[in-house]
């Protein structure tokens, strides 16, 4: 019986097992399979013709953008919120509130900060639909993801640390960028990977605060079209699912490319502190 | 902190036969005072943990504080590096002189923790190099300098009597050190910043006993230089290298002698049970 029970188990953990990789593989296949035919240097490096033919790189141009802008408002601003919070606010009422609203603002769909960027920074800024105002929608959509990682990360930091470096009569502030935040770097850096996964992910929000200009920006301040708009627009607009599969490739390939780079990064970093 | 309630303190310790007594039995210490606490009263938010402590601790000898767990040796301790400044519900009374200067008064707690190096219970090094661990203090306090840097924790590591066996690995991550090498580097950070005080809160009590026993042998070396304040819960450490020998017991000093007294001959019928191994 008890045999029977733990078979049992093992083949319920092995079954949720293979079916979440198994889905991960047909999803990837099926993309692979559909888009592969149009991969090709001209359809990645091309500029975009409205007549069929041309590539992306517009696209992956402004996906970048949206990406680096984003992370270098909402990185440092989210880094030193979860430094206040965690290292200097006394914990209290102030503290859980905006604890509350953090963890309130990763639940909200997309959609409300794309129509909120789209009232606030292309209306009343007047911003325009630009590269900047969907960054900086992005940036409100990152931005408690960062704080709640680097968070996170700082309480894995034992007190032990923080204690020894007090008593060698370091300040507060010594402690925090010699020993606290370097230790927590690797945790801040996941937080830092997942944020670009729900930016390149973005698509509702971005698509009401940057349009969709399928063409090769001027500047941050020109309407422009991401890979995942572009890959929806090219589904809904011309029913052309090769398109949008070949535009998911590329956007497979872009996101593993970043894991990988910031496993590397995060393992150096390792290596430099703790060999 | 309030003057009201020190005075009144002050009184209620005056009052007190047993503060007296312990205050009495201080000043027969022979030597020079390094460090004087005075009716030493602390407070966790409504929950006072010691009780108008007062003893004299010598320069350059070994000061053991034994008791049992919860008695208030590790919170006393903390006091005279003010760890406990970093607890917010902590209020603390009386006076504390270390080099006639009243710590608590003073407000450079940085100058004071360059003065009073703590040793902790679990070895706690940075996850960075051997060198750059003992170099963590002065580069602190501002020494960028390489070839001074070099010197202070050569030394430093030679104070620590394990100089030898990490002078080929410099460079690596101290994390890689066995748990007794770890607490003997722990040991040279602190003597990096060249203090007067050594305070060490349960040194061994994650060593085995070879790694403790090089430990208590530094230890019985470094008082040569350094005023050193030992927590332990093992007897026997107190007995082989203590000098003088504080028993604390529910917040307050209970006994303070000479080591051999307060193991051979002790006045209180509560230290004889307690370093019988009676309770505790």
């Amino acid at each position: 019986m008890r045999d029977f029970k733990d078979n049992l188990l093992r083949g319920l953990l092995w079954l949720s097992a293979f079916l979440s990789v198994a889905v991960l593989l047909m999803i990837v296949g099926f993309i692979f399979y559909k888009g592969m035919g149009l991969i090709s240097f001209e359809f990645i490096f091309g500029d975009y013709s409205p007549e069929g033919g041309g590539g992306i790189w517009p696209m992956i141009v402004t996906t970048v953008y949206t990406i680096v802008i984003s992370l270098i408002i909402a990185t440092p601003i989210g880094i030193l919120a979860a430094v206040y919070l965690h290292e200097y606010a006394k914990q209290g009422r102030l503290v859980r509130i905006i604890r509350f609203a953090t963890e309130s603002l990763t639940g909200i769909p997309s959609i409300i900060y794309g129509l909120f960027g789209a009232v606030f920074f292309v209306t009343t800024l007047k911003l325009g639909m630009s590269i900047i105002a969907a960054s900086l929608t992005l940036t409100i959509i990152v931005l408690p993801v960062i704080i709640r990682t680097t968070e996170e990360s700082l309480k894995t930091v034992p007190a032990s640390y923080r204690e020894g470096s007090l008593a060698l009569g370091n300040t507060k502030l010594q402690t925090l960028y010699k020993v606290i935040l370097p230790s927590a770097m690797p945790g801040i850096l996941s937080g830092i990977i997942l944020s670009i996964g729900r930016i390149v992910g973005e698509s509702a929000a971005i698509f009401l605060t940057a349009g969709t200009v399928a063409a090769m920006p001027e500047s941050i301040f020109s309407s422009a079209r991401t890979l995942t708009v572009h890959s929806y627009l090219v589904t809904q607009e011309a029913g052309d699912i090769e398109l949008a599969a070949a535009v998911g490739i590329v956007l497979i390939v872009i996101i593993l490319a970043i894991n990988f780079s910031a496993t590397y990064i995060s393992k150096k970093l390792n290596k430099a502190t703790n060999k | 902190m309030n003057r009201a309630l020190k005075e009144h303190t002050k009184e209620l310790v005056k009052q007190n036969e047993t503060g007296k007594g312990i205050s009495e039995m201080a000043q027969r210490g022979k030597g020079n005072a390094k460090i004087k606490v005075k009716d030493l009263n602390l407070f966790y938010g409504e929950k006072q943990a010691l009780f108008g402590v007062s003893l004299d601790i010598n320069e350059k000898e070994v000061t053991a504080l034994i008791g049992p767990s919860g008695c208030g040796k590790s919170t006393f301790l903390r006091t005279l590096n003010r760890m406990n400044d970093l607890i917010d519900s902590v209020k603390i009374t009386g006076d504390i002189i270390i080099n006639d200067e009243n710590i608590y008064t003073s407000s450079d707690v940085i100058k004071l923790r360059t003065k009073v190096g703590m040793v902790f219970q679990k070895p706690n090094l940075f996850p960075m190099s051997i060198y750059d661990n003992v170099a963590y203090g002065p580069r602190g306090q501002g020494i960028k300098n390489k070839k001074e840097l070099d010197k202070i924790v050569e030394e430093s590591l030679r104070g620590a009597a394990i100089w030898d066996e990490v002078k080929d690995r410099l460079k690596t991550s101290a994390l890689g050190l066995s748990g007794g090498q770890q607490q003997r580097v722990c040991i040279a950070r602190a003597i990096a910043m060249k203090p007067d005080v050594i305070l060490m809160d349960e040194p061994t009590s994650a060593l085995d006993p070879i790694s403790t026993l090089k430990v208590e042998e530094l230890i019985t070396q470094m008082k040569e230089d350094f005023t050193i304040v030992i927590v332990t819960h093992n007897m026997q450490q107190a007995a082989r290298i203590s000098d003088k020998t504080a028993f604390f017991l529910n917040g307050e000093v209970v006994e303070y002698d000479e080591t051999d007294n307060i193991f051979s001959t002790p006045k209180d019928q509560r230290t004889e049970d307690y370093v019988t191994g009676r309770f505790g």
